[in-house]
């Protein structure tokens, strides 16, 4: 049996998630080499060599990498594929997008985002936004596999595999990256984080995350999320959703603020070790899935929490 | 421009699904059942496009049982034009919803496809990307705005950390994401209207294509449920319960 995995990288770093879809490669067992495709990302390709239990890295360097875009990524994918009994590859937003090309492309139906391996064709998923789970049997010779990375744990880095250079696969040609957006932030990200510090519409005003959640996040070393809600309305921008429509994250500590705890935010956060809530409204669902709820006013309880922190 | 609209009947979101007790999957029986919310979010961005100018038609189409036409008349009472009813009670997987998808463009041949980023009910978001990848076509997944400019589509998407624009030849799929805009209600008069639209019935013989699924369910499970904890009184107190009893801080 032979793994690839295809690394989630911005070019500079390799993501952590990378690490943790490696795990779920070494529970599946067998060979596993790591696809590093990108735009002079050497960096990354020797980081990847690092990762316990990596035979091998594939690095493909070249322009039309550099933006993650699916066509050409998928077609690279395909190239390679002949000598894998399986691919898998995180299920971040490049992983949902380039990896189900890739499926089609090779007549294979993708096994997407799971939480475990039971047998190496024989996996577990949600459904319905965590609201049930199914195991799922792949009849395919080949599976495409994306990996929920919160579910599993980071390989360790210790090793020390040969990084081999791979031709890129010819470029469809069909689309071309004009820009890209990120959010600049000092903190965490989310999906990374051990703390996450998350507020709801109660907070009112994305003034009201700088003053009251941003200062307590800091002292924290926390990421900030948010409930849909909060940004529906506005306060902050997409990317600190968590929620089934947003990121899924499962930090060691969670303290939601202000959020009643609709069924979209939970399946988000749900599987985080610890879970605070804090809430005025004491009939909130969120109470029901925390393990310490206090219930307060967080425009005074906030402020304390900073205090006491020192 | 013509635009072609999957949409899937799925579970209403607002209903809590029951897992049946001998694991075999989601109990259907007399529950709510509506338009995905992502396929909602497609007819209305195809609807925009169509009163801008941009598009000149479009036809709705959904694989799934009989009861799929009152997803497609929604749609239609939304103010798409025609619809197809490609007639399965079977269960559909993406890459087999995919390649009946892709007889039906080469029949309608239309220069987009717009479509939910994922089906609320088995959450795979794999069958936009799958439709692109065996046409041949570019793919703008996780749509949160599209332009046509000079004979391409600019699509932004919602990645992790923020969002892309890539620009994409014609013909092309897009998917959409939740902030690309906010569906209208069929108005009453629409709705009466929508019911005199065209809606044809098919089978997926007709287009030759094997539904067979690729993935065996063994079972359907309830996730472990998650107990609530202690209510504490004081932030000195919650903070001391973090540091001394979980150990977090």
């Amino acid at each position: 049996m032979a793994i690839l995995v295809v690394a989630d990288h911005h070019n500079e770093a390799l993501s952590d998630a990378t690490h943790k879809t490696v795990t779920a490669a070494q529970q599946i067992g067998g060979d596993i080499d790591i696809l590093v495709a990108g735009k002079d990302c050497r960096p990354v390709a020797e980081a990847a060599a690092k990762i316990a239990g990596v035979r091998k890295v594939l690095y493909a360097d070249d322009a039309r990498y550099e933006h993650r875009l699916a066509e050409p990524l998928a077609a690279l994918i395909v190239s390679l594929a002949d000598d894998y009994d399986a691919i898998l590859k995180a299920a971040t937003t490049t992983g949902k997008n380039v990896m189900p090309r890739a499926a089609a492309l090779l007549d294979v139906m993708q096994v997407s985002d799971i939480i475990a391996v039971e047998a190496p064709d024989t996996f577990v998923r949600p459904i319905y936004a965590g609201n049930a789970l199914q195991t799922v049997k792949s009849t395919d010779k080949k599976k495409v596999v994306t990996v929920r990375a919160t579910a599993f744990k980071a390989a360790e880095e210790n090793g020390s595999a040969s990084i081999e250079d791979v031709q890129p696969a010819d470029d469809p040609g069909l689309s071309s990256f004009v820009k890209e957006e990120l959010t600049k932030s000092e903190r965490p990200e989310l999906t990374a984080a051990k703390i996450v510090i998350s507020g709801g519409r109660a907070l009112g005003s994305y003034e009201n995350f700088e003053k009251l959640i941003f200062p307590i996040a800091d002292k924290l070393g926390a990421a900030v999320g948010a409930s849909r809600a909060a940004v529906d309305a506005g306060y902050v921008p997409n990317d600190y959703q968590v929620g089934q429509t947003g990121k899924v994250v499962a930090p060691e500590l969670y303290i939601a603020v202000g959020i009643s705890g609709a069924i979209q935010h939970l399946a988000g956060m749900k599987d985080s070790k610890v879970i605070v809530a804090i809430n005025k409204d004491e009939e909130a669902p969120i109470f029901q899935v925390a393990d310490y709820g206090l219930v307060a006013d967080l425009f005074k309880a906030l402020p304390e929490l900073n205090e006491a922190l020192g | 421009m013509k635009l072609l609209v999957p949409v899937k009947r799925v579970i209403d979101y607002n209903v809590k699904v029951r897992v049946k007790s001998d694991q075999s999957g989601v109990d259907l029986a007399n529950v709510k059942m509506s338009m995905n919310p992502f396929d909602e979010i497609a007819v209305e961005e195809a609807v925009r496009m169509k009163e801008a100018g941009t598009a000149q038609e479009i036809v709705v189409v959904s694989i799934g049982p009989e009861k799929a036409q009152d997803q497609i008349r929604q749609a239609l009472a939304m103010g798409a034009d025609r619809g197809l009813l490609v007639k399965t009670e079977a269960e559909t997987e993406p890459l087999g919803v995919a390649t009946l998808l892709k007889a039906i463009v080469e029949e309608e041949k239309p220069d987009l496809v717009i479509m939910g980023k994922q089906a609320i009910d088995d959450d795979c978001n794999q069958t936009g990307q799958m439709l692109a990848a065996l046409l041949g076509w570019p793919q703008g997944t996780f749509a949160s705005k599209i332009e046509k400019k000079d004979g391409e589509i600019h699509v932004t998407r919602e990645i992790d950390g923020g969002l892309q624009t890539v620009s994409l030849k014609l013909p092309a799929v897009v998917t959409t994401d939740l902030r690309l805009n906010e569906p209208r209600y069929a108005s009453l008069p629409n709705i009466m209207k929508a019911k005199k639209k065209p809606l044809d019935v098919k089978d997926p013989s007709d287009y030759g294509v094997d539904l067979k699924p690729r993935l065996e369910v063994l079972k359907v499970t309830e996730p472990p449920k998650r107990e609530g904890g202690v209510k504490v009184e004081t932030v000195a107190e919650l903070v001391d319960k973090l540091k001394n009893e979980a150990g977090v801080l």
